[in-house]
């Protein structure tokens, strides 16, 4: 404290002479009636070392979900836990971070070298994807507070039809490409902008957060995880790498036996239906998906990236540098309140319209080329489906989508072929 | 014969997905290795620096919370405990009483406490600040600058992107290491003898 004082007062000589110098104009006071001065008050930050609590619990919830649905196959042992992760992820950790947005922070991290991740983030990202490669997507059936959020509230699913389940289905990859191009370019964290969820966990948020979030929790209702089926960008990874799981949840515990029980029984249309007999494949299908193949792929992949390129200047112009260089460059162009206020403190922070030019520039040479990415990543996308649904797979049972199952366990329950009644099962021929 | 190529079908697809779970798990791993560089075991907080801040006032607008996580917090060590506080009264203000009128914070979150002739203390009530930064404005144009907008991280929810730093025109936010989660100007910092021009 002394030595604050005799820097203080160091100070207040040198002010004397420099005045303009200096922004202490009025120099502290020595109080006769011997007032102390009250410290500054700095609350602290949650404490460094409950991040790797968080990560803990994430590794603990996924082992337990896993166990859960592939070893016990309970449902109510699922339910219970996403229940707890709800609590925990959702309403006292208040959403912040998940997997979901930790996304984001890889790309950006990847793209921007000095852009710094604490390692915890990485984790986030990283372990449920291991487990989804392990187990199926345990990490959806009781982990996720986002997914838990709105299969708690499922009350009267309907069934979608499959052709518009497919359709909507893309939307994810849209939203992953777009947000991996926006964190890869610095612009903004879309995923986390737009989580609908996260407003309800801190009880707070702007309108247009919860008018968001109220029309996923009403169609939740109704619609089974319509975020998770149709939006969710980090479902996309889980999709795939689930595709390939080692194990994975199964309707039946041993041999299905075809007795339809468990066909509605998924709120999310994720029970395939057995093809009855198994056709020869005909030589047109084959011809005509080794046409699609072939040409319509790199068409469509072509014709993607062509047109990202092209957009690449909208796509960029919600950049806030872009935006003010744009209209720096057209004063003519209308001015809100919002940019008026950007362009003022553009103005007094006298940096270089040059340097800002140069800035730009950059970034949209980055656009272009991310532009050309995601337009193609989404013409493969599109031409792989297309002829994913040329396909005829031959498939007796009755089994999960690996990919879009989201390992519940709803569909265990309906299944009555027990572990331990070898009676009911179908005798091996 | 049947069963047989079946039973063939499904060892290969089962070879292939060992394959591809294999590349998975290393392309995990290589993704990892290659943020080595950018990681820290500290957690990192969001925080403004006080010495780009303009006041522009979407402090307390663009927060997650309402009302906003971003605070006035005073720097006692800065201020000059004037009469004429710029950070306290509106500028036409004739007479020097704590009326409403006469006050610049639209919540009257300031407390005017009389200490000795002719100095005053200007305490912030924290839970009435909505952090829109006017007595900020006031303090720099007339006073010291010892009142200055801070994330307050007791209320901060340290969102994955920060809603505030999305919208800042000056460019202020940036993440912080847990363990000095403050940037004060001027005085305000440990580095005590910095003056706040050279703070850029
Ligand atoms: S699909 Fe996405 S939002 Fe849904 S449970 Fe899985 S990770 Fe969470
Ligand atoms: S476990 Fe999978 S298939 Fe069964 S009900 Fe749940 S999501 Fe549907
Ligand atoms: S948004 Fe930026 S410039 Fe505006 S008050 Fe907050 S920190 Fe200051
Ligand atoms: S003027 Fe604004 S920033 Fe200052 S104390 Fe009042 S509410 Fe807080
Ligand atoms: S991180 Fe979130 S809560 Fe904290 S100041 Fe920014 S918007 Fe507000």
């Amino acid at each position: 404290m002394k030595k604050i004082v005799l820097l203080l007062s160091l100070l207040f000589v040198l002010t004397f002479q420099f005045e303009s110098a200096f922004s202490q104009r009025f120099p502290k006071p020595e109080f006769e009636n011997g007032h102390q001065q009250p410290p500054t008050l700095t609350p602290a930050p949650r404490a460094s070392l409950m991040q790797w609590f968080d990560v803990f619990v994430l590794l603990a919830s996924l082992s337990v979900a896993s166990w859960l649905v592939i070893k016990k196959r309970s449902r109510r042992g699922v339910f219970w836990l996403s229940v707890f992760s709800l609590a925990y992820f959702g309403f006292y950790r208040e959403g912040c971070i998940c997997p979901v947005g930790s996304v984001q922070n890889i790309v950006l991290g990847m793209f921007h070298p000095g852009y710094v991740i604490p390692a915890t983030v990485v984790l986030f990202f990283a372990m449920p994807l291991i487990f989804t490669l392990f187990f199926g997507r345990t990490f959806c059936a009781g982990v996720c507070p986002l997914g838990a959020m709105q299969d708690l509230v499922l009350y009267k699913p309907v069934n979608l039809k499959p052709w518009l389940q497919k359709a909507l289905g893309l939307i994810p990859y849209i939203y992953l490409g777009l947000a991996v191009l926006y964190a890869a370019t610095a612009t903004d964290f879309i995923i986390c902008r737009y989580d609908p969820f996260v407003g309800f966990f801190r009880f707070d948020a702007t309108f247009s957060m919860f008018f968001l979030g109220g029309i996923f929790m009403l169609m939740s209702l109704f619609i089974g995880r319509p975020y998770c089926r149709f939006l969710c960008p980090y479902g996309v990874l889980l999709n795939l790498t689930s595709l390939v799981s080692r194990k994975h949840l199964t309707i039946a515990p041993t041999k299905c036996i075809q007795c339809r029980l468990c066909e509605d029984s998924c709120p999310f249309g994720a029970i395939e239906v057995p093809s009855p007999v198994k056709p020869a494949e005909m030589r047109e299908t084959t011809v005509q998906r080794f046409l699609i193949l072939t040409i319509i792929i790199p068409v469509l992949v072509f014709a993607g990236g062509f047109a990202g390129g092209r957009i690449h200047e909208k796509l960029a112009s919600v950049h806030p540098k872009v935006e003010l260089a744009q209209h720096l460059l057209n004063p003519e162009k209308e001015v809100t309140e919002e940019m008026r206020v950007n362009l003022d403190a553009f103005k007094t922070a006298g940096k270089p319209t040059k340097e800002l030019f140069a800035e730009v520039a950059v970034i949209l040479h980055d656009f272009y080329v991310g532009g050309w990415i995601l337009g193609g990543f989404l013409g493969l996308v599109f031409g792989l489906s297309l002829a994913n649904l040329s396909k005829f797979k031959y498939q007796p049972d009755y089994i999960t989508n690996k990919g879009t199952c989201f390992s519940c366990a709803r569909c265990v329950d309906y299944c009555p072929v027990k572990d331990e009644n070898p009676i009911l099962q179908k005798p091996q021929n | 014969m049947e069963q047989h190529q079946e039973g063939n079908k499904i060892d290969r697809r089962k070879f292939l997905n060992s394959g591809i779970r294999a590349t998975i798990v290393l392309g995990i791993g290589g993704l990892g290795f290659s943020l080595l560089k950018n990681l820290s075991a500290e957690e990192l907080v969001w925080q403004l620096d006080a010495s780009k801040c303009i006041q522009c006032g979407r402090c307390a607008t663009s927060c997650i919370m309402t009302p906003s996580a971003v605070k006035c917090i005073h720097v006692y060590a800065m201020c000059g405990y004037c009469d004429l506080c710029g950070g306290f009264f509106r500028p036409e203000t004739k007479q020097l009483t704590t009326a409403a009128e006469n006050q610049l914070c639209p919540t009257s979150a300031i407390k005017r406490k009389f200490v000795e002739e002719p100095f005053f203390e200007y305490e912030i009530i924290e839970n009435l600040c909505i952090g829109c930064g006017k007595c900020v404005k006031g303090c720099e144009a007339f006073g010291n600058g010892s009142l200055q907008l801070q994330v307050s991280h007791n209320l901060c929810k340290n969102c994955n992107q920060c809603a505030i730093a999305r919208v800042c025109p000056a460019d202020a936010f940036s993440r912080v290491p847990v363990k000095s989660p403050y940037l004060f100007k001027g005085f305000g910092n440990k580095k005590l003898v910095k003056p706040a021009e050279d703070d850029e």
